[in-house]
């Protein structure tokens, strides 16, 4: 049994005046124990969409989810809010993307980090905030004695973040989200995060799902990759498929537009035509169409499914960029 | 820290010695002047003579000005013109009606504006919101002494649950310590004294409450509605915490801090609700005192008296809002 | 009683004032002028039906480019419930005032012989075929006296509301065109406005005079808005003295005053428009209370709503509480209007809900 099994997820958002809109489009995956999963597309694909899903946070009203989320077996979209309530923080956790406006301004770190612990763990507020000192140790933040009493302001960025990762990681989830961990991160202090995160996922055992729009985060990281485009999963394979041979033309797209230090000098970088925003609904067509350089009759008329690959993957093109063709 | 508390402490004195000045340029201004203001305009001019020896009025401006300063600061305001008690006096006894009055209107105020905002935001876009909104609106749209009026009839006139008028009922011996009712009957042990006083105290306290109250509920709803959208409350919620320590601790301890500056900046609201109000009532604290000194001939030196009082509270209330916010929020600390 | 909705705003005068136009309609545009051009191309050779529904799509991202802050504003006024209620109740209450004489039954300052007869301290006639909602204390047609009102009540509010915006414009604009010195003496000066709360100002300015007169009313109303007003201004210039646009202007050689009245002044208007509508409701009340603690209008023939309640309908409150009920009606219902007007067009301004 899988980890973390995705089937048939979608989320409709409706607005009251306005057409319902579909954020996230039957999409499924799974991620086994332990495994690295990465959800990757541009901005508005749908893939932090599919992450609040799964665990629960979008708002009450004004959307639609159906599907079925299977956490251990567990569908967890049918679990009572309470209930639901009972796992985030304890069997997921989960990190955002801006570590500066997701800690709480008022509270300082220390309890911060042992408020999960009350929760979860049961622990009084001493042995919650000593335990949070080790865990603060644990990501890496010097001095962690001194930090339990500071306040977010007060420390650098990529604190902030490891400090995110201790609260996710508290109580030993299964699994951990990441949304775009490092995006708000300068270079340099991303790579220290990935590499922390690397490290305490195979310490721990923890599952990851990886959603990044930066295929430099997937490559040294993930197992399996999805490519998410207009809320639907186009491509899936592993992650050495998937970058040896990218099959789905916005998948190559994506690819090309990645500086490479091996490439000539001199030759352009490829940028994929237009955003997100020009896509069509995809009950007209293929969404991508209007930005596909591949693009034949058939991709006006209807969805294409999603099949399986030779290579253990799946695809969904009518027209895909041949096996032959390397990455530029 | 000690420099935020002296650079405003000085800001402070600034603002105070200004509207003195202001005061005196207006007290030498009145119509007919200061003489006539105070004597009236059938003094003879002997009487005439006399005052303005008395009152320094043939020395050079600024010898005056000093002199009225120097009175300000030491709280010499001489004697009221309509009962020639020291002015002094006269505030005295008025000060600690009005401000058991603005009190409970403020906690009040604070007390059911706070959760109803907080409700409305939670419930926003929904009836309970809906209403809440409409309440504020029509909060802030009502002449509070109408009001007044209205509630005075409906609770003391058709069904007697409140005494209409008062601070205290006629005939109950209380013992008078500090002016203050309520805490007078808490401290003599005459807890009927606290009750009567209480039950006097309902009515025009929300009246009074009104306004403040509208505006903590407006503000409250923004805030909270802000705070909702805020990053930390997605944390907060992904760690799995449950609702009274997110609503506690992650949320309206952040939606608070701008609330904190309404309350301060009601207290205006309360001193100028506090002269309607009390007139509904027959209150006898610092608005009626404020209505007979205009009404009943112009009280000069009870008004200047009152209005510097007024003006220190209003600052003094807003300075030490400011100063909290050291102690609440902790951005503010390191600055 | 301008406390509740105004003093707010002073304080933080970033609320109204973030509205700097420019700045928005230059933001990210750039982006969507680049889209149709690169879509269509890749286009070409696909069915014209595609191909249309594109160019009206890459039309819509284009036009919401042109459309100024202030035209996008009034669409969404337009279309918001609030603000038409409000604007409605406020269209009415101007045109009973427009129209009163023609409205109104009888002459307002005539006593009628048929309800003075009846006229006692503890008996005022109610309504009766000729006079639909009885007589005032002094024999007059309550009706009549209630329409010509609307005059007044409008003639109060906006002679007050306007000498109000004049010399709070006028220090604000001083302060915030001139920034250093000049901004902090009027400041100062402000704040000693603000120490006093609003009415207690209004009081002591009626005080000032030796009898009170209509214009020592209005004046006194005015006086106590201006603090506000000032504050509102000099908080919007200063912000956009720093703001891209106006550095630009001044880059390209603009002399500083034609910046000030050309660039800043235009923009921080909005800001200040918005409170005007939210003053007008509070000057209103303002009157009446004043007309309430006796330093109102003492002319008897004048008819205005906040004297009627503030006098006539206090002081016969256990006779006939219809004198007081109808004018406060009338005062909470144009306070709501002008409210409600304000407080949309406060929220259509806000860049955060423009869409």
């Amino acid at each position: 049994m899988s980890l973390l099994d995705v089937r048939d997820l979608s989320v409709v958002f409706q607005r009251r005046g306005e057409r319902p809109f579909t954020a996230v489009d039957k999409v499924s995956f799974s991620v086994e124990p332990g495994q690295t999963v990465g959800l990757v597309g541009e901005s508005g694909c749908g893939k932090s969409v599919t992450s609040l899903a799964i665990m629960g946070l979008l708002p009450k009203r004004g959307n639609r989810v159906s599907g079925e989320v299977l956490f251990e077996g567990a569908d967890l979209l049918k679990l009572r809010p309470d209930d639901m309530r009972d796992r985030r923080g304890r069997d997921i956790g989960m990190i955002f993307q801006d570590p500066l406006s997701s800690l709480n301004p008022v509270v300082p770190i220390g309890l911060q980090v042992a408020e999960v612990l009350e929760r979860h763990r049961g622990m009084n507020r001493k042995a919650a905030l000593k335990e949070a000192r080790e865990l603060l140790d644990a990501v890496g933040i010097p001095d962690p004695m001194r930090r339990l009493k500071e306040y977010p302001h007060q420390i650098s960025g990529g604190m902030r973040q490891r400090a995110l990762i201790a609260i996710a990681l508290a109580c030993k989830p299964r699994l951990l989200i990441a949304d775009e961990p490092t995006t708000a991160l300068d270079v340099t202090i991303q790579a220290q995060i990935l590499t922390l995160l690397k490290q305490l996922v195979d310490e721990t055992g923890t599952a990851l799902i990886m959603i990044t729009h930066d295929l430099g985060v997937v490559a040294g990281l993930c197992d399996t990759v999805n490519v998410l485009y207009g809320g639907k999963v186009v491509e899936r394979a592993a992650r050495h498929e998937l970058f040896g041979r990218p099959r789905h033309p916005y998948t190559h797209g994506l690819l090309s537009s990645v500086p490479r230090l091996d490439s000539p000098r001199g030759e352009r970088l490829h940028a994929i035509p237009g955003s997100v925003a020009d896509n069509i609904p995809w009950v007209e067509g293929c969404a991508f169409a209007p930005r596909c350089g591949n693009v034949v009759d058939a991709c006006l008329e209807g969805t294409p499914p999603l099949e399986p690959t030779a290579t253990g993957g799946d695809l969904r093109c009518n027209n895909p960029v041949s096996e032959e063709v390397a990455v530029p | 820290m000690l420099r935020v508390i002296v650079r405003r402490l000085l800001q402070l004195a600034v603002t105070l010695i200004a509207l003195s000045a202001l005061i005196f340029v207006w007290l030498r201004n009145l119509p007919g002047g200061p003489v006539e203001a105070l004597l009236g305009e059938r003094a003879t001019p002997e009487r005439r003579a006399l005052l303005i020896k008395a009152l320094g009025y043939d020395q050079p401006i600024l010898v005056q000005y000093a002199k009225f300063m120097q009175r300000v600061v030491t709280g010499d305001f001489g004697n009221s013109i309509r009962t020639g008690d020291p002015v002094s006096e006269v505030i005295g006894r008025a000060f600690p009606a009005t401000i058991e009055l603005a009190v409970v209107a403020m906690i009040i105020a604070i007390g059911l504006g706070v959760p109803l905002g907080y409700l409305a935001a939670r419930h926003h876009g929904r009836l309970l919101d809906n209403l809440s909104i409409a309440g504020t609106l029509l909060g802030i749209s009502i002449p509070i002494f109408f009001l007044g009026y209205l509630l005075k009839d409906v609770f003391t006139q058709n069904i007697h649950w409140f005494p209409p008028s008062g601070r205290i009922s006629t005939g109950l011996d209380n013992t008078n310590v500090t002016g203050f009712f309520v805490l007078d009957g808490l401290l003599t042990r005459e807890f009927d004294a606290t009750a009567d006083a209480l039950w006097h105290l309902i009515l025009p306290a929300f009246t009074l409450a009104t306004i403040p109250l509208a505006v903590i509920v407006r503000i409250t709803r923004a805030s909270v509605l802000d705070v909702l959208n805020e990053d930390y409350v997605r944390t907060a919620e992904a760690k799995g915490l449950r609702h009274r320590v997110i609503r506690g601790r992650h949320i309206l301890r952040n939606a608070l801090l701008p609330v904190v500056t309404t309350i301060g900046l009601q207290t205006g609201a309360l001193l100028s609700g506090a002269v309607l109000t009390e007139k509904v009532y027959n209150w006898g604290g610092l608005g009626t005192l404020i209505t007979d000194s205009i009404s009943g001939g112009r009280d000069y030196p009870v008004l200047q008296a009152l209005i510097l009082l007024a003006a220190l509270v209003f600052v003094v209330v807003n300075l030490l809002v400011d100063l909290s916010y050291a102690f609440i929020d902790p951005r503010v600390r390191v600055r | 009683m301008s406390d509740p909705m105004t003093r707010p705003g002073v304080t933080s005068p970033r609320d109204g004032s973030g509205l700097p136009a420019s700045d928005l309609s230059a933001g990210d545009r750039p982006g969507v002028e680049e889209k149709p051009e690169g879509v269509t191309r890749d286009l070409g050779r696909l069915g014209d039906r595609k191909k249309a529904r594109l160019d009206e799509l890459a039309r819509a991202t284009a036009d919401k480019g042109g459309v100024s802050l202030v035209r996008d504003a009034f669409r969404r006024l337009r279309r918001n419930p609030v603000a038409i209620v409000g604007a409605s109740i406020v269209g009415i209450f101007i045109l009973v005032a427009i129209f009163a004489p023609l409205l109104a039954p009888h002459d307002p300052a005539q006593r009628f012989d048929e309800l003075t007869k009846n006229l006692t301290v503890d008996n005022i006639p109610g309504a009766s075929s000729e006079f639909p909602l009885g007589s005032d204390p002094l024999g007059r047609d309550f009706l009549s006296r209630l329409i010509y009102g609307s005059r007044q009540t409008l003639f109060v509010g906006v002679v007050a509301t306007l000498i109000g915006l004049g010399l709070g414009v006028l220090i604000g604009a001083l302060a915030g065109a001139f920034g250093g010195w000049v901004d902090n003496i009027l400041m100062r000066f402000t704040d000693v406005m603000l120490a006093l709360p609003a009415l207690l100002l209004a009081i002591s300015l009626v005080a000032m005079a030796s009898r009170s007169s209509q214009w020592t009313v209005i004046f006194a109303v005015a006086v106590v808005n201006v603090p506000i007003f000032a504050r509102l201004l000099r908080g919007s210039m200063l912000a956009q003295r720093e703001s891209d646009h106006v550095l630009a202007a001044r880059a390209l050689g603009v002399k500083g005053r034609s910046i000030v009245l050309r660039h800043m002044l235009p923009n921080a208007m909005t800001a200040v428009i918005v409170q005007a509508t939210l003053t007008l409701s509070t000057a209103i009340l303002e009157a009446a209370s004043l007309s309430f603690l006796g330093l109102g209008d003492p002319d008897i023939n004048r008819a205005e709503w906040g004297l009627m309640l503030g006098v006539d309908g206090q002081r016969y409150f256990e006779v006939r509480p219809e004198l007081a009920y109808y004018p406060a009606i009338a005062i909470i219902v144009v306070a709501l209007g002008f409210t409600l007007l304000g407080e949309a067009m406060r929220e259509a301004l806000d860049p955060k809900n423009r869409r």
